[in-house]
């Protein structure tokens, strides 16, 4: 019955988004005003009708229907509640179904806000919505299938992946990244919906600004909740092994990131329109061959699913996407004139280029390594991978190069500048990133790329805060008082300003933990008696012995060590291996102690008798990673905060700056 | 036909010739990337070997990094507790291969149990292993009788296996 009830909604929104995208096109094409007012409802139906299918998924769920086969495949009786409400998304037909509700909501929420404006645009991009909101309902209806019934029903059924079921971030992480994977299809129908009426103006830049951001901020968040993840769990101390899964995420962030360093410039200066449109189209295309990557089992990797009927039907969606707006670019780019141009190139838009250009770079390194071994078997049947050295050799000179962009870009004043103003803003913070140099060089740092990063983070760092404030002192300069100027400086007129320099702060501490937390890690693995110790990075590791715990869906082995230092005791750390029913590996759960400083790491290899084989590992600065990116995520929701309907002031420019994009 | 379209404006030939420009720097760059990407790429595969594989390749298993694939031999382990010089021999249908790997082994590590070992081929005739691996599948399966696995199977398992990593 709540399967058959599931069918029929989505059926229906196989059709009602069919329908909805023939006529928003339509309306797009005539102009006209009622045919878009059609097609804001079908928009809406199309949400409520995936909203409410996933609330049947969820009612079965947890009522442990187990005739519906999704549930008989992830649900089970004995796992707590929020396992089963999460298991919405631990196997694909659920996964796809999850996609479907997040495009609904992200579909419904952008029809409503822009209801009343934009109107020579909204039907072709309620139209681009939906026919990608009509491909994911027929991947629902057809080949993800959640909603089919077993004729003769278990009692019980196996209960989510352990690998869920063992970190609250594996329950975070996947609706983050849904957010942002998803979130890129709104910035996309925006794109098309200006190609296709040949015409990008500037009113139109807030929406499509806006709708990058939001899935930015999410993507962002998400790839870093991944690694912490990988971390937390897997054991080997790392958060980042190049794995074709997280490249798969890591591929439209990059490109993005560049759309949005490029629409400022297009804001700014009324260029780069059709390449801005081209990098937000790669942002989506990419999102969706991840969703192949990931879905399909053409790659296999911790986080991947397994092997599934759907790979082809994406490639094929991927193929279309693909050839449709290349064509439409090919067609129309011409339509999107530029109004103004460059002046100079050592200037803040001619550093934005070249941001641009490394973002590119960035991304064809990434996406060739990662496909690189798929096309060899494809042609040759030989099987191998990329290993880690291509990719640690190629991305980190281009990331540096990114982090001096970052110092160098903000610090050059827009437009033609003289010699003298180019010196008097490059040369100041030299000093802070020599200082920073000298520090990490007082406190050990060896490796050639660290110090550069640490010289040239110093320098963004001087950077990024001067420019940060400057807004407020240029109005405490003008004789406002503080508090009115702080409040209009920072949070009103400069807000997106300064959002923007949030977001670069975070990004400069996370290049910086990365190069200091993966060159100066060090790790010793040690076999240990009961009661024997180990010393290792100034900490006296003791083996105290271990207990089992028995748990509902679990049992437990926990080892107890005492760590001291200097003699005094500093903690306890309880690193678990963890047995589920489902599986046959045990799953680790390694121990940390974090500092300011950084982490120490213990991972139980092994366990026999009275013995534990365990890894060790000591890395600093680690913990600024996760804590940076939050920063560079609470940045971008800062510069989201829609402005108030504004009144325009016409302010000199060069008195103030204002809150309208000048972060590099 | 007007005039505009037949007689094009200084100002349009000459954004013609920058932008020919442009694209004619922007290929150069794009080709020198590519030649560096493959280059980087090719010194850097790690090729996906059963023992069989890596006897048929002769002289050209030595240096590359090779993912070796097969089952732990029975009775070769030896030192299987300790910190490091742990040795074992890695078998399949046809060959076998004596691999020699410090460090402490997972939990899973046993004799008959597919492994997937990442290191190099050395002279001395024993594979130094850098990465050991256990059979990790998410899915529970019954081990297979007779542990044999084909040449099939063994390359499903060097795809599917993950392990600690460097």
């Amino acid at each position: 019955m709540t399967a058959a009830l599931g069918r029929f909604l989505i059926l229906a929104s196989v059709l009602v988004s069919t329908t909805g995208a023939i006529i928003a096109y339509a309306a797009g094409a005539k102009r006209s005003p009622e045919g878009l007012r059609w097609s804001q409802r079908f928009a809406y139906a199309f949400a409520a009708l995936m909203l409410a299918a996933t609330g049947v998924m969820e009612y079965a769920l947890i009522t442990h229907d187990f005739s519906v086969e999704y549930v008989a495949h992830v649900g089970s009786t004995q796992v707590p509640l929020w396992v089963t409400i999460v298991s919405l998304w631990s196997s694909l037909e659920g996964s796809i179904l999850f996609w479907g509700f997040i495009l609904g909501i992200y579909i419904a929420a952008t029809t409503w806000i822009n209801r009343n404006d934009h109107q020579e645009y909204m039907p072709f991009a309620i139209g681009t919505w939906l026919s990608c909101g009509a491909f994911f309902s027929f991947l629902i209806a057809g080949p993800a299938n959640p909603f089919l019934t077993i004729a003769n029903p278990q009692l019980d059924g196996p209960g989510p992946n352990p690998l869920l079921q063992n970190h609250l971030l594996m329950i975070i992480h996947p609706p983050m990244l849904y957010l942002g994977y998803v979130g890129m299809t709104i910035p996309f129908g925006f794109a098309i919906a200006a190609l296709l009426r040949g015409r990008l103006g500037q009113s139109f830049l807030r929406p499509l600004r806006a709708s990058l951001l939001l899935p930015w901020v999410f993507l962002t968040i998400a790839i870093m909740l991944g690694g912490w993840w990988a971390y937390e769990v897997l054991g080997w101390g790392g958060y980042w092994a190049w794995d074709p899964v997280e490249n798969a995420s890591l591929l439209p962030w990059l490109t993005a990131t560049a759309a949005l360093h490029s629409a400022i410039v297009m804001e700014r200066r009324g260029v780069l329109k059709g390449w801005t449109v081209t990098l937000i189209q790669a942002s989506f295309l990419l999102t969706i061959l991840g969703t192949f990557m990931t879905r399909s089992g053409v790659f296999n990797s911790v986080h991947s699913f397994t092997q599934s009927a759907i790979g082809p039907t994406i490639l094929i969606f991927l193929a279309a996407v693909l050839l449709f707006s290349v064509a439409l670019l090919a067609l129309r780019i011409d339509s999107l004139e530029a109004e103004g141009k460059l002046d100079s190139a050592v200037s803040r838009e001619g550093m934005f280029l070249v941001n641009n250009l490394f973002f590119v770079v960035l991304t064809f390194t990434v996406l060739i390594g990662t496909c690189f071994p798929l096309i060899v078997e494809a042609i040759k049947g030989k099987q191998m991978s990329v290993g880690r050295p291509y990719f640690d050799a190629m991305v980190v000179p281009i990331g540096t190069a990114l982090l001096f962009l970052l110092g160098v870009g903000p610090a050059l004043p827009w437009g033609k500048a003289s010699r003298k103003e180019i010196q008097n803003a490059l040369l100041p913070p030299l000093i802070t990133g020599a200082i920073v140099l000298i520090v990490g060089y007082a406190m050990g740092v060896r490796n050639g790329w660290t110090l550069l990063t640490l010289l040239f983070g110093g320098y963004a760092a001087h950077v990024t805060f001067a420019q940060m404030w400057l807004p407020l002192r240029q109005r405490l300069k003008r004789g406002d008082s503080f508090g009115p100027a702080l409040l209009d400086a920072q949070l009103r007129r400069g807000r997106r300003r300064f959002g923007g320099y949030i977001v670069h702060a975070g990004a400069v501490l996370v290049f910086v933990a990365i190069a200091v937390s993966s060159t100066m890690r060090t790790q010793q693995e040690a076999s240990l008696t009961r009661g024997q110790s180990t010393t290792f990075a100034g900490y006296t590791v003791t083996y105290i012995g271990s207990e089992e715990r028995a748990e509902p869906h679990r049992k437990s082995t926990i080892a107890r060590f005492n760590i001291t230092k200097d003699g005094k005791a500093v903690t306890t750390m309880e690193p678990r291996m963890n047995q589920y029913a489902a599986m046959r590996e045990p799953v680790g759960t390694p121990a940390v102690y974090s500092t300011i400083a950084g982490d120490y790491y213990i991972s139980i290899m092994n366990m026999q008798g009275d013995q534990a084989g365990v890894l060790i590992i000591n890395m600093p600065m680690v913990g600024w990673i996760w804590f940076s990116v939050l920063m560079m995520g609470a940045g971008g929701l800062i510069a989201l905060i829609p402005a108030r309907r504004r009144t325009y002031v016409v302010v000199p420019e060069t008195a103030v700056a204002t809150g309208d994009g000048a972060v590099a | 036909m007007s005039a505009m379209n037949t007689k094009p404006t200084a100002s349009a030939a000459s954004r013609r010739k920058t932008r020919l420009f442009m694209a004619g720097a922007f290929l150069v760059a794009a080709a020198a990337f590519v030649v560096i990407a493959a280059g980087g790429i090719n010194k850097n595969l790690v090729y996906y070997w059963t023992p069989a594989d890596l006897h048929a390749a002769g002289d050209k298993a030595y240096g590359a990094t090779i993912r070796l694939g097969g089952m732990v031999a029975k009775d070769s382990v030896k030192n299987r507790n300790g910190a490091s010089g742990l040795e074992f021999d890695v078998k399949d249908a046809t060959g076998i291969v004596h691999v020699k790997s410090s460090g402490v082994p997972p939990q899973m590590f046993r004799e008959n149990i597919g492994v997937v070992v990442e290191g190099t081929m050395t002279r001395s005739g024993y594979f130094q292993c850098n990465r050991l691996m256990v059979s990790h599948s998410n899915e529970y399966r019954a081990p297979k009788g007779g542990h044999k696995m084909d040449k099939e199977e063994l390359q499903k398992l060097m795809r599917t296996t993950e392990g600690l990593k460097d």
